[in-house]
């Protein structure tokens, strides 16, 4: 048999918030993580090997 | 309860709203709108992108190859454009504004740079259709330089780009609106954090864009001399793959929010899924490398981190959501009663209800065949036996036609009734609709992989090569997978078809939807009431979920079994010895 649901605790203030809903929240933060992410790790990277390819002569 | 508009105080600041019927939730009249616009012109496109694909699988069916291949690549073209960008982009900036101002309760920021954006983006689509049309752009939707296309063609995307920009900034303003004006407690729904998600990888996406498409306007223009073409890829693929992954993050969204809505399901754990959907954030765009796969310029290291190591976790984030949905209707189903057996919550779910039948099985579809085809696309050593072979349109089919699209079909039926505030109309047609789109869309995947497996290169209208010096033979059964790929194609055209017709009859000759007819109009639902679990946080509290074990466990099976047949297949490539 299902439980009964369980209500998050949100009116509770005085419960530390943790630090990964803290992150979570932070919506702005998130758009630069995702953003800088995949730019460093696909585009700059990618871009930096391909610029090592020598030039035929 | 009445439905009309009236002025008054969201979140303290004057803005015209309505009462919702069904959830008792105030409807800014701008947000509502905006989704109506941008759902309708999303469904318009998706009408002339659909006939386009048509036209693609009846050229590809060697038996009737009803276009010469200058028209076909044109058409193909066209359909890339339409289906990939167009309709997909309209219909998530309505997500957009119902996960913000809707679920949100408040007033959508600035509605006149939304309508701005909205204007920009109507402007490009039509442009990149008259330009292609024209017939001096046939450079499909990837435009590889040197293919050059007409100036129009580049600057239409790039005006098309900046209006959805717009929008997700519009969407950001309306969190930002939403918390300094308290209309929420704690952290956001998690449905509008889906929504979040996709914004994230919008901007990265539209980012991408710009850098690679204005370059490459000014180059068809003739200021600029020389585009690389290895870098145009690379940095065209950031766009051209990660805006597939704006509409994953978006049809996650809708997942979770249509059984929250019909069933009052909640997610297993909200916090674990909150996490998976921040995988997407760090890792879902890097799937872009599997399209260099094959460059030799780039490094092992750089293709086997962006596409295994980095898009593994990626992957685990969907297999979080592909347990914890199922889960989270099976909890809601044995609360609602239905607790017999291990199966009886799914057999009794409402799937009648187009929007639930769309919702799952764009659920089912995209994890078995767009999901498992993407992992195998992206393990670099046995996606070289099927680069650029027609297996990649399938797997993009089976997560943009099968998952995508059909989920927005499904959200789109409660919309009708929601926003435009009409019935459904002809519902017992309305009901078979999501199966035979379904049942095609699954079909042009599963066909055009088979064919791909068999080695059918994509883009190409004829397979037989009649007219050319040397010839190749593709084995018979090839010409088999294409032939059934074109009859799928033909059941899903059927299916898209009257999807369009049921919406736009239902808009315009709809039954007016008020108070009293709100619950019907949202077709059957297992508690004959709509719950408001989609704006409340909580988990559902319960693991006693003995079904959706059964799933996930089929699930893993096929995904292990295909992963390893796949490098058998490898195996015997190259005999060794």
């Amino acid at each position: 048999m299902a439980k009964e649901t369980i209500e998050s605790d949100s009116t509770d203030k005085s419960e530390p918030i943790p630090p990964m809903q803290r992150l979570l929240d932070n919506h702005f933060l998130l758009l630069f993580i995702g953003v800088v992410v995949p730019t460093v790790l696909y585009t700059l990277w990618g871009v930096m090997e391909l610029s090592q390819i020598p030039i035929s002569q | 309860m009445s439905v009309a508009a009236e002025t008054g105080i969201i979140g303290g600041i004057a803005a015209k709203f309505r009462t919702c019927p069904a959830t008792g939730l105030k409807i800014d009249i701008a947000a509502q709108n905006l989704i109506k616009a941008n759902a309708v012109v999303a469904i318009v496109f998706l009408a002339v992108g659909g006939l386009f694909g048509l036209l693609v699988a009846l050229t590809r069916w060697p038996a009737v190859k009803i276009l010469d291949p200058d028209l076909f690549y044109l058409v193909l073209t066209a359909h890339g454009l339409d289906v990939l960008l167009v309709w997909i982009i309209f219909f998530e900036m309505a997500v957009l504004y119902f996960a913000s101002a809707i679920i949100l309760n408040c007033r959508l920021a600035t509605p006149r740079i939304a309508w701005l954006a909205f204007i920009l983006m109507l402007v490009g689509a039509v442009l990149a259709n008259v330009t292609v049309l024209q017939g001096e752009s046939s450079v499909m939707f990837t435009s590889y330089v040197p293919l050059k296309a007409a100036p129009n063609f580049y600057l239409s995307l790039i005006v098309f780009a900046v209006g959805a920009l717009l929008g997700c900034f519009v969407f950001l303003g309306t969190l930002v609106i939403a918390k300094d004006e308290k209309t929420y407690e704690g952290s956001i729904p998690l449905v509008t954090f889906g929504a979040l998600v996709a914004c994230i990888i919008a901007i990265f996406t539209l980012a991408s864009g710009a850098v690679i498409l204005i370059p490459t306007w000014l180059w068809s223009l003739g200021y600029i001399a020389h585009i690389d073409t290895v870098m145009y890829k690379l940095v065209w693929w950031a766009m051209g793959h990660s805006s597939q992954q704006i509409n994953m993050a978006a049809q996650v969204a809708i997942w979770y929010a249509i059984p929250a809505i019909l069933m009052g399901a909640k997610p297993l754990s909200e916090k674990v899924s909150r996490m998976a959907f921040l995988m997407y954030i760090l890792f879902l765009q890097l799937a872009s490398a599997h399209h260099m796969l094959v460059e030799p310029g780039l490094s092992s290291e750089w293709k086997v981190f962006n596409t295994s190591y980095a898009i593994y976790l990626a992957v685990l984030g969907s297999m979080i959501h592909g347990f914890s949905i199922p889960g989270a209707m099976e909890a809601a189903q044995r609360a609602n009663g239905y607790t017999n057996g291990v199966f009886e919550w799914l057999r009794r779910a409402p799937w009648g209800n187009p929007a639930f039948a769309g919702m799952f099985l764009s659920l089912v579809l995209f994890g078995f065949l767009g999901g498992i085809s993407g992992v195998v696309l992206g393990t670099e050593q046995i996606n070289i036996m099927l680069h650029n072979t027609m297996y990649v349109p399938g797997h993009f089919h089976a997560t943009v036609v099968a998952g995508t699209s059909l989920a927005f079909m499904a959200l789109t039926y409660l919309v009708v009734p929601l926003i435009f505030q009409r019935e459904i109309i002809w519902p017992r047609l309305a009901k078979w609709q999501p199966y035979l789109f379904g049942m095609g869309a699954a079909g042009i995947s599963l066909f055009m992989m088979g064919a791909g497996t068999l080695g059918v290169a994509r883009r190409h209208a004829d397979i037989s090569f009649s007219d050319a010096t040397l010839s190749f033979d593709y084995p018979p059964a090839a010409f088999l997978m294409l032939g059934l790929n074109g009859m799928a194609g033909i059941l899903a055209a059927i299916g898209g078809g009257l999807f369009v017709v049921i919406i736009v009859f239902s808009v315009l000759f709809g039954k007016k939807v008020d108070a009293s007819n709100i619950v019907e109009a949202l077709g059957p639902m297992p508690q004959k009431r709509v719950s408001d679990a989609v704006h409340k946080h909580g988990d559902s509290g319960t693991f006693h979920l003995p079904g959706t074990y059964i799933l996930v466990a089929t699930f893993f099976s096929a995904f292990v079994l295909y992963y390893f047949v796949n490098w058998k297949y490898l195996s015997e490539l190259w005999q060794l010895g």
